[in-house]
């Protein structure tokens, strides 16, 4: 059978799929399944500590979470191609030290800010040549640059921190914009999240990330750059860490070599959370923002709960593992499910 | 003909990764000892060696992980995790044996493994999610165990610290122990029917499936041994740094990684031997401890371990596609 006549079979049954069914079929996506477990956290939380549920405190845990929920979205690009950056916490740490080391000598925001976004965007093209033209596995060139790059930092900075930024500064990371209780790094998030959204689902460009994702040779051989798709991917990856670098320097306000260790694990576990399949080709933008929300408030609702934050590493771990498992369960449901009622007619 | 069996015979060396890395630690070494003769004294070795001998046993493991094709980044967890095992039943039974302590740390390393491995063979979950989710989990767990608390070198019975450092013919138990996982593994690795299994898996699982080798079975072992070497380091590491903590090893991961990059391992698996990734944990070794006699800050071990790793990967990476293409020229003629 070719491939046209599978698809008219498949969507004839599609067609002829009971409203059961095309329940079923509905309510098994992990996506679905994700927005459920975020309406569970929200209930039992609230069920828990009357604190939980209030809007100032609700957006207020936002700066908790939101720039590694910025930096999963460049990573869903990356991981949609089948490819992983796991240098991008020491991207965000040599950002930092320039943006920090450069404030000392009192350069304006805006220079700041463009300084930071070069090098981030710098390091990440970088890492995209390094992986395309030699042809070397992303993960062993991310091994090799993470600790390039943060050792630069650590090289120059030492045991030192950098407090001295220009006065407002502060203002990115910390303050909620004019006359709402919405923080201006959430609304970024926000915007971001929409424009990765479009630019995955609505765009050429999006398309060809899933046909390359499914197969890389495939996508080449109708016409696709890949190589260049790829660099284009890691090099955006570096632009964000540039930016979350400016958004975490102005939320703390304060430069340390070991600035945002162990965020690599975490945001690809955000991406992975959210539905994008590891091997590449499958996921969504909006999974991967329930995956983060999911993710920030159990954490912001364990605290409330005085859990410690190791606990909820475990809880986190598991629900990663889930994230594959679940989605394979129950595609071995619905396979059978539909042998029997094949079998039936 | 004599030139050219010559050339051959170079172009064969060359392609060993053992003989190529041990010509760069030469060349390494070279400079260093002609600035700080003291380097390559007898005590300095001894130190470097032991050192690195935890980091060895466990680039070990990981390098069977990597040679299936996968990967394991759950593997500080499991140190912190049996290391705290170890150093709280020596807290309350200071009199235990330190040959028991390492029994039990081999034991829970075993389970541990052996649930990564049943959850990517059985599971189908890719290697690198399965232990994304069980670094977090094992993690999670250490905390649980200790309460958030640490053991402390007073609360370590004597017997149990001094053990990696007692000696036995001038070599001390921790490096007698790592010579023996190396050797046990490289015959493991190279001369048993189930280590040429995992080669066969890793180089090409459909052309390995249908020799009839049980990728499902090899996928557990891996992580098996993987899981369990961590063990042993892990009641290792507790004796050594007479301290058990909840944050122990933490990113030990990416270095036993780095050692099996290093030693030439491939990440899309079926290539690499044991001894490239001892000399590549050797590597490290030098590289470390050389910087302090460079004047170089300690500050920019991270930088240059970084670099070293990118250079002996492009290497790895140049030399594999100059042999491919190599033999893709012998077929054509």
């Amino acid at each position: 059978m070719d491939k046209r006549t599978d698809l008219v079979s498949k969507g004839r049954l599609i067609d002829e799929m009971s409203f059961k069914s095309r329940f079923i079929e509905f309510i098994t996506q992990w996506e679905v399944i994700l927005v459920f477990i975020a309406i569970g956290v929200f209930i039992f939380f609230n069920a828990k500590s009357r604190y939980f549920l209030d809007w100032f405190n609700l957006m207020n845990a936002t700066f908790q979470f939101s720039e590694k929920a910025i930096m999963a979205l460049p990573m869903i690009f990356i991981i949609m191609c089948g490819d992983i950056d796991i240098s991008i916490a020491s991207i965000i740490a040599l950002c930092a030290y320039v943006v920090g080391n450069t404030a000392l000598s009192g350069a304006s925001i805006p220079t700041l800010i463009a300084l930071s976004l070069l090098v981030g965007t710098l390091a990440g093209l970088f890492n995209g040549v390094m992986i395309t033209t030699l042809n070397m596995p992303a993960i062993a060139v991310t091994l090799a640059t993470q600790s390039i790059f943060r050792g630069i930092s650590i090289g120059l900075l030492g045991d030192q921190a950098r407090t001295k930024f220009p006065k407002n500064f502060g203002i990115f990371g910390q303050q909620f914009i004019p006359g709402t209780i919405i923080p201006i790094e959430f609304a970024l998030y926000l915007a971001l999240m929409l424009l990765f959204a479009f630019v995955l689902h609505k765009t050429t460009y999006g398309r060809r990330l899933y046909a390359i994702g499914n197969s890389a040779e495939a996508a080449r051989f109708s016409g696709i750059n890949v190589k260049m798709m790829r660099i284009i991917n890691f090099t955006l990856t570096g632009f964000f860490c540039g930016l979350t670098a400016i958004l975490l320097a102005s939320r703390i306000l304060s430069v340390r070599s070991n600035i945002a260790t162990g965020w690599d694990l975490e945001i690809i576990t955000l991406v992975v959370l959210g539905g994008v399949a590891i091997t590449g080709g499958r996921g969504t933008v909006f999974g991967v923002f329930i995956g983060s929300l999911v993710v920030g408030y159990l954490k912001f609702g364990m605290g409330l709960l005085k859990l410690s934050g190791t606990l909820m590493t475990i809880v986190i771990g598991s629900l990663l593992i889930c994230a594959v498992l679940l989605p394979r369960l129950l595609d071995l449901y619905k396979a059978n499910r539909k042998l029997k009622i094949q079998a039936q007619r | 003909m004599a030139e050219s069996s010559a050339k051959a015979f170079v172009q064969r060396a060359m392609a060993r990764r053992e003989l190529t890395l041990m010509m760069l630690l030469v060349v390494l070494l070279v400079p260093i000892t002609i600035r700080s003769p003291l380097f390559l004294s007898p005590s300095n070795v001894n130190r470097i060696l032991n050192d690195m001998a935890i980091l060895a046993i466990v680039a070990i493991g990981e390098f069977f992980v990597i040679l299936s094709g996968g990967i394991d980044l759950s593997v500080g967890s499991i140190i912190a995790f049996t290391g705290m095992v170890c150093g709280m039943i020596n807290e309350s039974y200071p009199a235990i044996s330190p040959f028991v302590l390492l029994l039990i740390g081999l034991s829970v390393g075993f389970f541990m493994g052996l649930t990564n491995g049943v959850l990517v063979a059985y599971g189908k979950i890719p290697p690198i999610i399965t232990t994304l989710g069980t670094v977090n989990i094992y993690r999670g767990l250490t905390f649980l165990l200790s309460g958030g608390s640490w053991v402390t070198a007073h609360e370590l019975s004597v017997a149990y610290i001094a053990f990696p450092r007692n000696t036995f013919l001038g070599v001390s138990y921790l490096l007698w122990i790592a010579f023996a996982v190396l050797g046990v593994f490289y015959y493991f690795s190279r001369y048993t029917r189930m280590g040429r299994e995992i080669y066969a898996i890793g180089g090409n699982p459909t052309a390995a499936k249908f020799v009839g080798v049980s990728e499902n079975k090899i996928r557990v072992v891996v992580f098996l041994v993987s899981g369990t070497l961590c063990g042993l380091a892990g009641a290792l590491w507790t004796a050594r740094y007479a301290s058990a903590v909840n944050e122990m090893a933490t990113g030990f991961e990416m270095q036993a990684v780095a050692a099996c990059v290093l030693g030439g391992v491939n990440f899309s698996g079926g290539a690499g031997g044991i001894i490239g990734v001892a000399l590549g944990t050797l590597f490290l070794g030098v590289v470390t401890n050389a910087l302090p006699v460079v004047y170089l800050s300690v500050f920019w071990q991270t930088f240059v371990q970084g670099l070293i790793i990118l250079i002996a990967l492009a290497l790895n990476t140049i030399s594999d596609q100059r042999k491919h293409r190599r033999m893709l020229a012998q077929r054509r003629a």
